[in-house]
């Protein structure tokens, strides 16, 4: 499958579902079933086992024809995340039930992974999978209790990826099982979670004898974790593709501020100013060189890198920016709880800017986790000692 | 803000065999073990090493056009020797001849015969030349002129990178830039202590020197802005192969050394600390490299690139060594290490061509960040 074989393609959708007069979604399932929607999966699963490289020939002829688009970013967690591990871990019967609401958005996915006593150690999760083996009707399954957090677009999402422990006994790698999990269920409660900036991104999540059929279980019992490292690798590399702009995002806010409010220039703010800004050109020449060798086929660790810059970055960018607003920046947009669908640095203000960048070096793995990564895998340093790889999770202290 | 044309911030296959054949000759001459003993030796640079690296494999004569007697290349191939020596603090002249003192030469008529004949020589590497420059000067700021032309030239100039040793001097002066033999009459080369021990520094006095005329005053001084803009640029690969080194070096001392019944470097505290001096290095690359290419494709974005390179790169090679001074140890502390020289080189090249502040300074007014007023 060439770039002129893709363009006949995509010349053939176009003209037998005109976008201009084809409903939205109809529109989306049919390049679905064209297998143009990621033409690397298989095909019958929205690809035609293409080059993945060759995506951006059928979306630039799509977007120049006026096609609508899924708004990935919308539902980024089915399409990053749920997406890859269904395809590699999933069986036929889930991955045709799945990927195709996933792909044209009628199914947002959330993850339901972290919980109040596993974050950065994940794999201490406590959340319980007991069998329901006698069934009720609906044949074998699990019974699911406990609680998630930290969990985006749970109010949102009509299913999502579920970690729970299906045996205490073992060390706690080795008894989590993968999940996915009804959000419509009854036992399923998504309760908004307010944080720092005022909003509610995210959700805490209660889990109360949730019944799971085993026919949504995503691979072996106990195989959990090696299926959960398919959805972290992919959560990670979200990065390179796109030319950044020099200047772009929080910079450029502070910088066309710097330029047109001369009377807010010290000599101080100006050293940090300036030193920021080379800071915020190092690291997108940096993203430039890691998108490059991405797409040679070279994947690179700068990725986990790249993350850590970005989050201090932005966190000592906004402090500034802040800073220099003196009088204005004392004041705060809106501390209404809402329920953003996205994150939008730049569509608020400084205050906001402030409080929501210092989640940047937590969500996502902390940087002091991402720092032990790139120690340990990229420079090869000795591993920390440590107790618990071994012993089983039922008797970790919590 | 515009954005340039996407640079290429890659190495090219050439350029990879151009480092493995660079680094294959330091190593066997000795690497930092013999920068270390070359220091203690009273003379400014190690010919044997330069003859094998200007003359032997031809780098000197990278910059300079085939016609002109050099091997056409660009300043990235230019970078990556950088990269290499800075790896390995050699104690060569390669940027003070090969890259400072060839591009002012190019800067003026290559058509005559006096700037085409020491060119030549220095692009072989039969003969070592020098820009008599004090090192701080910063590409854009023009050196002060302390150097007075007519029958013979007259004035001293102080912190003249590689004039010991070099065989010509490239002096700017009030009426022009001149050549001056370093061996002729009336030209003393006062060699001073230098913080660098591997990159010697000389005051320059010419009292009625003979020398010939290069250029006058206005190309002069271009020539002259050129090449430090360039050396300056150049000056980030060598940062970026000194802090290579101080990475690496001590990413292994540390994995090895036991205390306290485990690896130094499986303890958290010195782990994140390598880990964010990687991420620097790994972004000193990007900047680096940005630079190169601006300087080799003559991007109008160069100026920009090369000021951003040296204010990240400065600080990222000084950072790099101290950082391997002191997770070194006691041991870091001592002369029989080399990590001294890194250290040295470091600091020195901080100030070379420019301090990160001064780079910072040439941002403010290339991108618009003006400061406040008065």
């Amino acid at each position: 499958m060439d770039a002129d074989a893709l363009r006949r393609r995509v010349a053939d959708l176009l003209a037998a579902h005109d976008p201009a007069t084809t409903d939205r979604l109809d529109f989306l399932r049919a390049r679905f079933d064209a297998g143009l929607a990621w033409i690397h999966f298989p095909e019958g699963l929205g690809g035609l086992g293409a080059p993945r490289a060759l995506q951006q020939v059928v979306d630039q002829a799509l977007e120049a024809a006026g096609a609508p688009d899924n708004a990935p970013r919308r539902i980024g967690i089915g399409l990053g995340m749920a997406a890859p591990t269904l395809l590699r871990h999933g069986t036929d019967a889930q991955r045709r039930r799945f990927l195709r609401p996933l792909w044209t958005g009628e199914e947002v996915w959330c993850q339901l992974f972290s919980e109040p006593g596993a974050g950065s150690d994940l794999a201490a999760l406590a959340t319980r999978a007991t069998r329901d083996g006698d069934g009720d009707g609906k044949g074998a399954g699990w019974i699911v209790d406990g609680q998630k957090v930290w969990t985006s677009q749970a109010h949102l999402a009509r299913w999502g990826i579920l970690l729970a422990r299906t045996d205490p006994d073992l060390p706690k790698h080795r008894g989590i099982t993968y999940f996915v999990c009804d959000m419509t269920d009854p036992g399923v409660d998504v309760r908004p979670l307010r944080q720092i900036t005022g909003e509610a991104e995210f959700n805490e999540v209660f889990l109360t004898g949730v019944r799971i059929p085993d026919t949504h279980r995503l691979g072996e019992v106990g195989e959990g974790w090696q299926v959960a490292r398919t959805t972290l690798m992919n959560e990670r590399v979200a990065i390179g593709g796109a030319r950044v702009p020099r200047e772009s995002g929080m910079i450029r806010l502070v910088a066309d501020t710097w330029r047109r409010r001369p009377e807010l220039r010290t000599h101080d703010l100006h050293q940090r100013l300036l030193r920021l800004w080379v800071d915020a050109e190092a690291a997108r020449l940096t993203a430039e060189r890691l998108g490059r060798r991405l797409a040679l086929g070279h994947p690179g660790p700068e990725g986990s890198g790249m993350k850590l810059a970005f989050a201090r970055l932005n966190q000592e960018i906004s402090g500034l920016e802040v800073e220099l607003l003196a009088e204005d920046g004392l004041g705060y947009d809106d501390w209404t709880l809402t329920r953003p669908e996205l994150v939008d640095f730049t569509g608020r203000d400084a205050g906001y800017r402030y409080l929501r960048a210092k989640g940047n070096s937590i969500e996502g793995g902390t940087s002091e986790v991402l720092l032990n990564i790139i120690a340990e895998r990229v420079l090869g340093l000795p591993p920390e000692p440590r107790t618990d790889k071994d012993a089983a999770w039922k008797d970790l202290p919590r | 803000m515009t954005t340039p044309a996407p640079p290429d911030l890659l190495y090219s296959e050439t350029e990879d065999d151009l480092r493995a054949a660079v680094r294959s000759l330091l190593t066997d001459h000795g690497g930092p073990t013999a920068a270390l003993a070359e220091a203690e030796r009273a003379r400014p640079h190690d010919p044997g090493l330069w003859r094998s690296l200007a003359t032997g494999m031809g780098t000197a004569g990278l910059l300079v056009p085939e016609r002109l007697g050099g091997q056409g290349a660009t300043a990235r191939e230019a970078a990556v020797v950088l990269e290499e020596l800075g790896r390995s603090v050699a104690a060569v002249p390669y940027l003070t001849s090969a890259v400072l003192a060839v591009r002012t030469l190019l800067g003026c008529d290559t058509a005559r015969p006096e700037v085409a004949g020491p060119l030549a020589a220095l692009a072989d590497g039969g003969r070592v030349g020098a820009l008599a420059v004090p090192l701080p000067t910063a590409p854009g700021g023009a050196p002060p002129v302390t150097v007075r032309g007519g029958a013979g030239l007259s004035g001293e100039i102080t912190s003249v990178a590689g004039a010991a040793g070099a065989d010509v001097l490239l002096v700017p002066a009030d009426s022009g830039l001149y050549a001056v033999d370093t061996t002729a009459p009336g030209v003393a080369v006062t060699p001073v202590t230098p913080l660098d021990l591997t990159r010697p520094l000389a005051r320059v006095t010419l009292t009625g020197a003979t020398a010939i005329l290069l250029a006058e005053p206005a190309r002069a001084r271009d020539a002259v802005a050129d090449a430090l803009l360039t050396g300056a640029g150049l000056l980030a690969s060598e940062q970026l192969g000194l802090a290579e080194w101080c990475l690496a070096e001590t990413v292994r001392y540390t994995g090895g050394r036991h205390q306290f019944g485990r690896p130094v470097g499986s303890f958290q505290a010195v782990k994140h600390r390598l880990a964010a001096l990687w991420l620097d290095v790994v972004s000193a690359r990007a900047t680096a490299r940005n630079a190169a290419d601006a300087l080799a494709t003559g991007s109008p974005d160069t100026a920009v690139a090369v000021a951003v390179a040296q204010a990240h790169c400065g600080e990222v090679a000084v950072r790099a060594a101290q950082e391997c001074v002191q997770l070194h140890g006691g041991i870091g502390m001592t002369w029989e290490h080399p990590a001294h020289l890194y250290l040295k080189r470091a600091k020195s090249d901080q100030i070379a061509l420019g301090t990160p502040g001064r780079h910072r300074e040439a941002l403010a007014r290339l991108v618009n960040l003006p400061g406040p007023v008065g």
